[in-house]
Order: structure tokens, then sequence, then C-alpha cells
């Protein structure tokens, strides 16, 4: 089953635009991420800029309004995640758990929905999205025909 | 759920991610990998005991570690005639309490003690079965029990299996080495050989009433993946990884609501797992570009990506499945493949060609018990009108499938047959 650990850094939303980590840091997690990868349940991860470089769209109004970053309201925000395919829930917290971490950041630890966990009605209404994740990810092979 | 069910779970947890790690570097160290699954399994049972009254250490790994190797200097301090392995073992353990536990540098040398963790465990001089279990064991971390229950034997079986095994590389004495040169591509085969299988069973079970046991395909691909993260320049990992990436991506449709199979032509391809066909491209892709394309886990994994590529049946490009089975047969020359082979004509040139391609393997006797030479004989002959022939033909697949799912679809198709207007 896949998770998704979410990296949360502390103070990350209302990080200078050009806000970097340093190597040592990413050193250690780059060893990290080798460990993940050694055990066979790394199935992707990112990094993201930080909030001040983006946008929020919202919806509260009858149209959207658009804010740039960063965003006085916002407590926390998203510094990167990895996706991970792992035998049970307790696995991915334990693995969580080794994550090199400041002391001022936080991981959450979230399943992935498969298709199979939604209800008949949810499935039938969600019929095609398969598909579409298939077309982005099948350019069709030019070795054929 | 008590908190001592909350420690079990959290030390089977620290278990799967610690006990291939745990049992390489204490192989390396003792340079004998039946003690040293020995004493690590012998470190889990004193995590089990002590853990739930003292808590999880905060570095479970470095625990399991420092009290395996305890273990292991009382026992070799009892035997004297290991004398000379207890002087390594103090050198060792002097080096690494220490050496200053930097993550970074401890990661380098762990990489290469897993490879020959790896290569022990599927070495040539064990039986398939013993190479599976023992893989099973010390890379998946899986407990006797759940290697047995996944395979449908008993827990002793599985055990006595594992001891005899250990017993086998002590007797061959099998070092705990990489193999170089000549040597590393039958070792790499049988690597491989033994994950696929891993994935197989749990693909198709070949007895019993489970259609199909994703844990254990979840294992292999696991399995695969670690392969690759050690050996990334070998081609073969990657085909096969691709392989079974894109023949698991078929499981949300290979079973319909009453956990019946439904084959390929009829699974609804939207519920074909999109994830797991870009991560089969991508790994097909890297072993084509590692000059693999025509190795035979990667000529596979092409043929499923054709199926995975053709957006519904009627789309599927038969004429390079056929091509692409004859390459298969240049560099793995099976009956198996001639059949598949056989399949394919049919599509591209008629049921007839097909035929004609299936009665030269009438005679084969590595075919005389496999129940999918007369099931796609059935299904040409019901292409071609010939009913009568198709049914016994379908009777004779039904009689020699011991799933008990699949009897049931073949005793289905003889049925209909039957019922046919001829």
């Amino acid at each position: 089953m896949r998770f998704m650990l979410l990296m949360i850094p502390r103070g990350y939303a209302n990080a200078a635009p050009d806000t970097m980590p340093d190597a040592a840091a990413v050193a250690r997690m780059m060893a990290y991420n080798r460990e993940l990868q050694q055990a066979g349940v790394l199935l992707g991860l990112d990094g993201l800029h930080p909030p001040s470089t983006g946008a929020r769209v919202s919806f509260d109004h009858d149209r959207p309004t658009v804010t740039d970053g960063p965003f006085a309201e916002a407590k926390e925000a998203l510094g990167g995640y990895w996706m991970l395919d792992v035998a049970s829930r307790d696995e991915a917290i334990e693995w969580a758990r080794r994550c090199p971490a400041g002391p001022d950041e936080v991981i959450e630890v979230r399943r992935v929905q498969e298709m199979a966990d939604f209800p008949e009605d949810v499935q039938a209404a969600a019929t095609g999205l398969e598909d579409m994740q298939k077309t982005a990810a099948t350019p069709p092979d030019p070795s054929s025909r | 759920m008590s908190a001592t069910d909350d420690t079990h779970r959290r030390i089977e947890a620290v278990w799967r991610i610690e006990a291939p790690r745990l049992i390489a570097g204490l192989a390396r160290m003792l340079r004998d990998f039946g003690l040293a699954e020995e004493m690590a399994q012998d470190a889990l049972v004193t995590a089990l005991e002590t853990w739930p009254t003292s808590g999880v250490p905060e570095r479970p790994g470095a625990w399991l570690m420092t009290t395996a190797k305890r273990r292991a200097i009382d026992r070799l301090r009892r035997d004297t005639l290991a004398a000379r392995k207890h002087v390594q073992l103090g050198y060792e353990l002097t080096l690494l309490q220490h050496a200053d536990g930097d993550d970074v540098e401890r990661d380098d040398g762990i990489g290469d003690d897993l490879l020959r963790l790896v290569f022990t465990a599927c070495h040539p001089v064990l039986s398939a079965d013993a190479r599976v279990a023992l893989t099973l064991r010390v890379l998946g971390g899986l407990s006797t029990a759940e290697i047995a229950r996944a395979f449908l034997v008993s827990e002793a079986t599985i055990a006595q299996r594992i001891v005899r095994a250990k017993r086998t590389l002590a007797e061959k004495q099998v070092p705990f080495e990489l193999p170089r040169g000549a040597e590393l591509a039958p070792r790499l085969a049988s690597v491989l050989e033994v994950v696929y299988l891993i994935f197989n069973e749990g693909y198709a079970a070949t007895a019993g009433t489970d259609w199909m046991r994703p844990a254990l395909c979840a294992q292999a691909l696991r399995l695969g993946r670690i392969l690759a993260s050690l050996a990334p320049y070998e081609p073969e990992v990657y085909g096969l990884l691709a392989l079974m990436e894109l023949q698991a991506s078929r499981f949300p449709a290979r079973t319909n609501v009453h956990g019946e199979p439904v084959l390929l032509a009829a699974q609804d391809r939207a519920r074909w797992d999109a994830g797991r066909i870009r991560r089969g491209l991508a790994a097909l892709a890297r072993a084509e570009a590692l000059g693999g394309a025509e190795g035979p886990y990667a000529l596979q994994a092409a043929l499923a990506a054709c199926h995975a590529r053709a957006g519904c049946y009627a789309a599927t490009d038969w004429s390079r499945i056929a091509a692409l089975y004859a390459r298969l047969t240049r560099v793995a020359p099976s009956p198996v493949v001639e059949l598949n082979r056989a399949v394919a004509v049919a599509m591209v040139e008629g049921a007839q060609a097909g035929l004609s391609v299936l009665d030269a393997l009438v005679d084969e006797p590595r075919l005389a018990d496999y129940h999918l030479l007369p099931s796609v004989r059935g299904e040409l002959l019901i292409r071609l009108g010939r009913d009568d022939e198709a049914r016994a033909a379908f009777e004779q697949a039904a009689a020699l499938t011991a799933n008990a799912r699949e009897r049931a679809l073949l005793t289905q198709r003889a049925a209909a047959c039957a019922r046919r207007p001829s």
C-alpha cells in the first residue's frame, strides 16, 4: 500500500523566496533517501519551493481570488514529500521516524487512496481517471508499427 | 488494542526495515551467513521479550545490532574452534564501537553487504524452494509462519527448508562475497529467477482457491526495487522490474466482484493501475537504454508493455507481439513461449495459422501437464467452428489445472461449446 510522507518544515510558511537547504542537511537527507531506495520502498520524492514564491487561488467568494505568497494566515506549509510502497501503516510511520529531520520539522503520514478504496458509485463517477493518468504516462511507442 | 499489541506491530515494522541490513552487517562481520541469521533472530526474540515493558529504543536498528553482536560473541567464546573468527569479531566490534555513527559513511558499505546477502540467499547450490524461503526471510523480513501461509505449506516445512538451506551454504563453504567476472551472470540469473518465482506465486496461485496473493507480488516488487538500487547497471534487473510492474498493473481488473478471474480480452482497462504502468514503462526504457533490449525479462516486459499501451483489446499490436515472441524464442527457447507466439500468430494471420504453430507442440513432453495448451487450442478450435474438438480441449484443460477458479472457468467454456448450435 502506498503512503505519502509529507514534510512540513516549521517556519517554511514564511520562508524567504530564496530559501535553500544547506548542503549538510541535503547530504543527511540523501543518506536517508538511499536507505529508502535500498529497502525497495521508495516510489518517488520531490521538494517544493517556499510558499512565498507560490500563489493561492481561493474560492471563498463567487469568483476565484488569487493571492501571492507568503500567506499570512498559514501556519504550516509543505516542504516536500516521499511516496512509499510499504506493507503497513506501522511501517510507513517507522520510516518517518527514521528521517533525519530537524527539531522544527513535522512529517505527516497519509495513506494514498486507491480506486478499490472507493464505494461503487464513486468508482463509477471516477471512471476514466486511471485512463487520464495513463494517457499522460504512456507516449506512443516509436518502435511499434 | 493493548499497548503490547501496539509494540508488537511496531516491532514487526522495525523488523521488516532492519532485518536485511542487520543480517547483512552481521554476515560480513562473522563471515557466516547461517550464524548471522540465527543471531539476528535471537536479537528479534529479545526485542519481543523486552520492548513491550522497556519501550522501543530510540535507535531500534542499533539496539538490534548490538544485541545480536553480543550474542555472537557469547556464542563464539563458547566455540573454541572459532578462535580466529573470535579475534576478527572482537576487532570488528571495537572498530564499530569507536566509529562515530556517521550515517552517510555507514550507508556506503551497507549497499555491498545487502548485495552479498541477496547473492548468498539466492546461491545456485540451493534448490529454488530454499532460495525463495531464505530470500523472503532475510530480505523480506517475513516470519516462517508468514512464508508458510503464502505458499500454503506448513510452518514446519518452511522452518526445515531454511535450516537445511543454511546448512548447505555452510557445507559448501559458500563465501559471503560478491560474484565476480564470469560468475556474475549465472549468479544474477539465479537471483532474478527467485524474485520472479515469488512474484508468480502471488500473481497466479498454483494451488488453492486464491486467484492471486497480492502481498507476495508486493514483496517481489520490493525485492526488484532493492536490486535496482544495488545493481543499477544491470539491464535485466530493470527488465524484471518492468515486467512485474506491468503485470501487477492489471490486478484491479483481473477479478470481477465475485472474485472470479477476468481474462485479458475482457478486462476493463480503465481499472489498470496507471502508476504501475508508468513505473513499468520507465523501468523498461532503462533496461533498453542499458543495452538490454534482448534480455529475456526485458522482452517479456516489452510484451506486457504492448498490452499496457493498447487502449482497448482490439487495438493490441499483435504483429509486434508475434515478433517479440520470436525474439524471445531466440534468447530463451521454451515451448511456453511458442504457445504464446501461437496466440499472437492466430491474431495476426488467423486461427488456422495459430493452430499450426500449436500443433507442433502437441507432442512436447514439457507441456504434457500444462493446462494452457489445451485451453488455447480450445479457443482456436471454437473460432474455426470445430466445437466438439474445442469442448474436448477445454475439458482436458480443466482436468489439468490445480487452480479451482480457473477450473470453474474452463468447465464453463466446455459447457458453452456443448450448448452452441452447430
